[in-house]
């Protein structure tokens, strides 16, 4: 058991006790600050409305390959068929119809829901493994530069300055390339998981200064507090003291910045694909297809539309619901 | 203040230096060789041997980048193969393009300047203005419009936004001319109605976290203590609002709106790709596709140092807003 404070606890139960709403009407019962937010983002309705929202989301990006199944249609099929002489769908809206939902795209013919299905996977996948790489650097060099202080400090606050200094797309426009030349040479046939990770990697080493210029600011403030002082006095070790003290006291607001660190993965990904770096044409993604889309905003504009929508959709759901969290995990703050 | 923006200065220069020699070791480092992207396929031994010794490449990393940076602060001699002599800011020679970098960039910046300086008035009037509004009368209807305003703007893409601004005012209702520049010298009005529907996507998706921020602030602001003393000594409400609160309100708005303001001078990539229009960014990203060396090494030592010259900026106005800062 470890020395935090108990203040959790005590206030759960002076606000559990003055809320006529909850069942602890009734009398006074202990909850942890991890059971209040709960309760209060169950309370919310924007919450519950997007949270609900969102799970659809994953769970339609991890069945792809089930939906293709029921769907009958893959990625990569082409309908030239349905096509007419200049490589336009046949049909209204860019070729709507019941076999293919939300039309074909002009030239290839291939199925475009299909292909968002599984741009879906791979955008969710990205952002979610890139918010968690960098989330984890983030707290460790926020935390050490927050509690050792001192030169430590100064160096990581520098690499911080120096990381935000650099112009993020262009870098990673140079990057990407690069590595995967190091790794291929110029004629080898990139695989998509490569593409993928060095998509991650890019993201890993640009994205973390946030998270770390929070966890520093939070660890700065607890640092001189009389549970952390009494923890150092009984002989615990860094390992302990960050981990074990600190980080269960903050886990809040990194919570919520893990939240809406992933909308802003989908949307750099999108935006690097935009570029025209980032991913092949053979693994699909949103802002590959914003990309090409583009090219027939005139005489196809539902082949704009359709992703473009898709990502919206998907950016504010968790928008809407990284708001609640904060709402729920910090009743105080007024956004 | 003169100690404390020396400081500033110094860790400034000191990050930039930074930058400079890791993009140069970045783009040293690239596995291909820079002089065979420069001319491809009809090139003969010689003149390969020849261009990579005008550029320099035979000579060891740290000589390449001491003559860079030289280039940079007094001008130098770059042989006949590359115009011969380059006047002080010398960014060195595109084979690419045929021209000084540096004429490329005079060429390029005024774009990017004209569609981020108007883009950021626009989004930081209307952002702040939003949130002061929904602070203001919190809970009402206008606040509930502001917060889906900057909600749904803030999940907007800028891509997406461009292209149905694009669709509807150029193609469609063609009130609009196809995106480009014009300098404002030569004719204001083609150069505005060229480059609005930028200024207005950017001003849309920017001023919507801006809202959001700022009503944060604002209402934390009038929660305090001396909002409510101003009030009670009996001040005008909008003298206590536009003097009192608005300035406490802002000092995190000026902070996110320097970085803002200053990574956007540095390339509005997403912005001139989707208006088709030739600034900063869509030239750095034409850099990188052709492998052009030195003007990659050019814009990203601009957006840095755009990036850098903002955060001092952002010290020196927090100074001037919040005189507790000035103590320090």
């Amino acid at each position: 058991m470890s020395l935090s404070p108990v203040e959790g606890v005590a206030l759960a139960e002076i606000e559990s006790g003055t809320d006529p709403v909850g069942p602890a009407a009734k009398g006074v019962v202990g909850r942890s600050p991890g059971q209040l937010a709960w309760l209060r983002l169950r309370r919310d309705r924007t919450a519950v409305v997007s949270g609900v929202l969102l799970i659809f989301f994953l769970l339609l990006g991890l069945s792809a390959p089930l939906i293709e199944m029921a769907y009958g249609i893959g990625p990569r099929e082409q309908f030239q068929n349905m096509l007419d002489g200049f490589g336009m769908p046949l049909g209204y809206a860019g070729g709507v119809s019941g076999e293919h939902w939300f039309g074909l795209e002009p030239n290839l013919g291939r199925d475009i829901f299909i292909r968002l299905i599984y741009g879906l996977r791979t955008s969710l996948f990205i952002a979610f493994a890139a918010a968690l790489i960098t989330a984890t650097i983030g707290i460790v060099l926020g935390a050490l530069a927050g509690y050792l202080g001192g030169w430590l400090d100064a160096v990581i606050n520098w690499i911080t300055d120096l990381t935000l200094a650099m112009p993020f797309l262009i870098i990673a426009l140079a990057l990407t390339p690069t590595i995967t030349l190091r790794f291929y040479g110029e004629r080898g046939q990139v695989s998509s998981a490569f593409g993928v990770g060095v998509l991650i990697a890019v993201f890993a080493i640009f994205g973390w200064t946030s998270t770390a210029r929070l966890v520093r600011g939070q660890v700065i403030a607890l640092r001189e507090r009389e549970f952390v002082e009494a923890a150092r006095a009984s002989g615990a070790g860094l390992g302990h003291m960050l981990f074990r003290q600190l980080l269960p006291n903050i886990w809040a607001p990194i919570l919520v910045s893990f939240s809406l660190a992933v909308p802003q993965f989908i949307t750099s990904e999108a935006a690097l694909s935009f570029i025209g770096v980032g991913l092949s044409d053979e693994t699909p993604s949103f802002g590959r297809m914003i990309y090409d889309s583009l090219d027939f905003l005139q005489t196809d504009p539902a082949y704009v539309f359709f992703p473009g929508i898709m990502i919206f959709a998907l950016v504010f759901a968790f928008n809407l619901f990284g708001d609640a969290l904060r709402d729920a995990l910090d009743p105080k703050s007024s956004r | 203040m003169a100690r404390f923006l020396l400081k500033r200065l110094f860790s400034a220069t000191l990050t930039l230096f930074a930058v400079s020699v890791l993009t140069f070791l970045m783009f040293f480092a690239l596995p291909r060789d820079p002089v065979s992207s420069i001319c491809s396929k009809n090139c003969n031994p010689e003149r390969l041997e020849r261009v990579r010794d005008d550029l320099g490449l035979n000579d060891p990393l740290i000589s390449q980048y001491a003559g860079y940076m030289k280039g940079i602060v007094t001008g130098r001699d770059l042989g006949s193969a590359q115009g011969g002599r380059c006047d002080a800011p010398c960014l060195g020679w595109s084979y690419v393009t045929n021209e000084a970098v540096s004429d490329t960039i005079a060429r390029v910046l005024p774009v990017t300047l004209s569609i981020v300086i108007p883009a950021a008035i626009l989004w930081l009037l209307l952002g702040v203005g939003l949130g002061m509004v929904s602070a203001l009368r919190r809970g009402t209807w206008l606040d509930r419009l502001a917060i889906g305003f900057s909600l749904t703007g803030a999940s907007l893409q800028l891509y997406f936004v461009g292209a149905v601004l694009l669709l509807v005012f150029v193609y469609n209702l063609r009130l609009l001319p196809v995106p480009s520049y014009t300098s404002i010298f030569d004719n204001p009005a083609k150069w505005a109605s060229g480059l609005v529907l930028a200024w207005v996507a950017l001003a849309f998706l920017f001023s919507a976290i801006y809202a959001r921020l700022s009503r944060a602030q604002m209402l934390e602001t009038l929660s305090e203590d001396f909002v409510r003393t101003a009030r009670a000594k009996g001040l005008a409400k909008p003298k206590v609002y536009g003097r009192h609160a608005l300035r406490a309100a802002i000092t995190p708005v000026v902070t996110i709106a320097g970085l803002d303001v200053g990574g956007a001078l540095g390339g509005t990539v997403i912005t001139e790709t989707t208006f088709g229009i030739q600034g900063l960014g869509r030239t750095a990203v034409d850099a990188v596709r052709s492998g052009d060396l030195p003007t990659i090494m050019a814009t990203v030592l601009i957006a840095a140092v755009f990036v850098v010259l903002a955060n001092v900026l952002v010290d020196l106005l927090y100074a001037a807003i919040d005189p507790r800062v000035r103590l320090r």
